[in-house]
């Protein structure tokens, strides 16, 4: 097996690696995490005192 | 609740700096775009265009850019990990470093010291300093992760991650050099290896400094100023992989038709139309994102910036992968086509969204909700959104035009112009390019204006750390 055929088979487990993620991603069991990851920046509420108790986001569900 | 606050002094420190370098960089950018109208502005050897050139790419590049996306970095991987940012005391030798490196490539390179690589000018002691900061920034962003109270690590800081480890990667192998002197060096590579190499850089300097670093500042303010969660996150996720499996490979299509060998163009062509799918997957995923939020377009003038950026990131996806077509590339290498494209990225996407979080971060630095005034951010965004428009029609047609005029030949096989007609003809359009670079430069201004009305007679603030959501929902 020369070096060219060990190129080809790194691209190719790329490209395999790739769908897997792809089908993991859109799979049901990572959508649990997903919907947690994305509510992330909303956690929290990041004005400052004064005007924090006014404010109310609407993504803010979480905090 | 915590009485242990967040790291908003070195965050502060960049925003401020982000806005101070955007306009140093951006007027050299102007002076060099008048120097190509009227000649007799190349009045000294250290403010002529060959040396003022690399000085405006650089300070918007590293400067602006490098200075924007330090400060929401440091902002979003502390807010989303729920703790505070790793090793303060490196964080702030980040800042005073890289303003270091800011400071030394504005003398070296207008005194005319330069490696001669673009986007690599800087010497070599200059090239170890920005690594010896680069690793720093990498221990205070990971330790940060490392040393996070959620489970999650949120995508936005995936795509920190992945910039701050590719251009660490990219320097450390395009600026291997032998020092001849203290302020020369000659390139480890040699021949067509060496433009590989250094085009292998500079493309993905633009994918993941002008691009993946970028869309982490996206897949935060925009959700946050949208206030609502990202379109879609498993989209986000796949968005992340794609443009990690598939960046590395689309440099060839800056060596179309040179000594490079014909089948790596090939495959730098085909890279580069793939790059198609995540770009516009990353681009949908940001602008859905105010799907059914689409009034607050209307009122919020820092969502009319991010969403702006995100159309025009795009475009220049839609056109680089075009332009990277053999044939295409063709008519628009080498012609002011690849200026235009440049500045629709670089004008459009990177500023336009880097403005709009600073917008979100320079009152929250100093304990308000909104800047000194929003009647000020919605000046700037519409006279930086018809600079812009001027300066990329105006490229378009001069380029166009241009590689017309260079491919055009008479019956018996001679050129019909020869290159300074072509020169010429270019007038008007850089006229009105430079129109457009005061159009933007004066948005920057206000920007100053304004953020100096903000901050002034305000206390810094530090907001406290809190508990992840699970903790105390």
């Amino acid at each position: 097996m020369d070096i060219n055929d060990a190129r080809t088979v790194v691209t190719v487990l790329g490209f395999v690696c790739f769908i897997c993620i792809s089908l993991w991603a859109y799979s049901g069991r990572a959508r649990k995490g997903f919907d947690e990851a994305a509510l992330l920046p909303f956690g929290e509420d990041d004005l400052p005192p004064s005007d924090s108790g006014r404010q109310t986001k609407e993504g803010n569900k979480n905090g | 609740m915590q009485s242990q606050t967040y790291n908003y002094k070195v965050v502060r420190q960049f925003a401020i700096m982000t806005v101070v370098w955007g306009i140093v960089g951006m007027l050299v950018g102007v002076i060099v775009a008048a120097q190509l109208v009227w000649p007799e502005l190349n009045v000294a050897e250290w403010l002529h265009f060959g040396r003022l050139r690399p000085l405006h790419t650089n300070a918007v590049i590293f400067a602006f850019g490098g200075c924007a996306l330090f400060a929401t970095s440091y902002y979003c991987v502390q807010r989303t990990c729920h703790t505070r940012l790793f090793a303060p005391g490196l964080a702030a030798f980040t800042f005073w470093g890289w303003q270091l490196v800011i400071l030394l490539a504005a003398i070296s390179l207008p005194l005319g010291f330069t490696s001669g690589k673009e986007y690599a000018e800087l010497e070599w002691p200059i090239d170890i300093l920005i690594t010896v900061v680069w690793v720093s920034y990498a221990v205070v962003f990971f330790g940060t992760i490392a040393t996070r109270k959620t489970t999650h690590i949120y995508v936005a800081n995936w795509f920190y991650g992945a910039f701050i480890l590719t251009v660490a990667l990219l320097h450390l192998v395009n600026s291997a050099e032998v020092p001849v002197t203290l302020t020369k060096s000659y390139s480890a590579y040699a021949g067509v290896q060496d433009a590989m190499i250094q085009w292998w850089y500079g493309h993905n300097a633009v994918g993941f400094f002008l691009t993946a670093g970028f869309l982490g500042m996206m897949y935060y303010f925009v959700p946050k100023q949208a206030g609502r969660p990202v379109y879609s996150y498993r989209l986000s996720v796949v968005h992340f992989w794609a443009l990690i499996f598939t960046y590395m490979w689309a440099g060839p299509h800056h060596l179309h038709f040179t000594a490079l060998p014909d089948w790596t163009q090939s495959v730098g062509m085909v890279f580069s139309l793939i790059l198609l799918a995540p770009s516009w997957g990353g681009m949908i995923n940001g602008i859905m994102t105010l799907s059914g939020a689409w009034h607050k377009l209307r009122t919020d003038p820092i969502l009319k910036f991010l969403i702006t950026s995100l159309s025009f990131y795009g475009m220049s996806t839609f056109e680089g992968p075009m332009m990277s077509i053999k044939t295409v590339n063709a008519l628009s290498h080498y012609t002011d086509w690849t200026v235009g494209h440049v500045h629709s990225g670089a004008l459009g996407w990177v500023a336009m969204v880097s403005i709009g979080a600073m917008y979100y971060l320079i009152p929250r630095m100093y304990g308000k909700t909104e800047m000194y005034s929003t009647k000020l951010i919605t000046a700037h965004f519409w006279i930086a959104t018809i600079g812009i428009v001027l300066y990329i029609a105006s490229m378009w047609i001069s380029g166009v035009m241009q590689g017309l005029m260079w491919r055009a030949t008479n019956p018996d096989g001679t050129l019909t112009y020869s290159f300074v007609e072509a020169v010429k003809a270019s007038y008007p359009f850089w006229t009105i390019r430079v129109l457009g670079g005061v159009l933007f430069l004066t948005g920057m201004l206000i920007m100053f204006y304004n953020m100096v009305k903000t901050i002034a007679g305000q206390k810094a603030y530090e907001a406290p750390v809190l508990a992840p959501a699970g903790a105390h929902a």
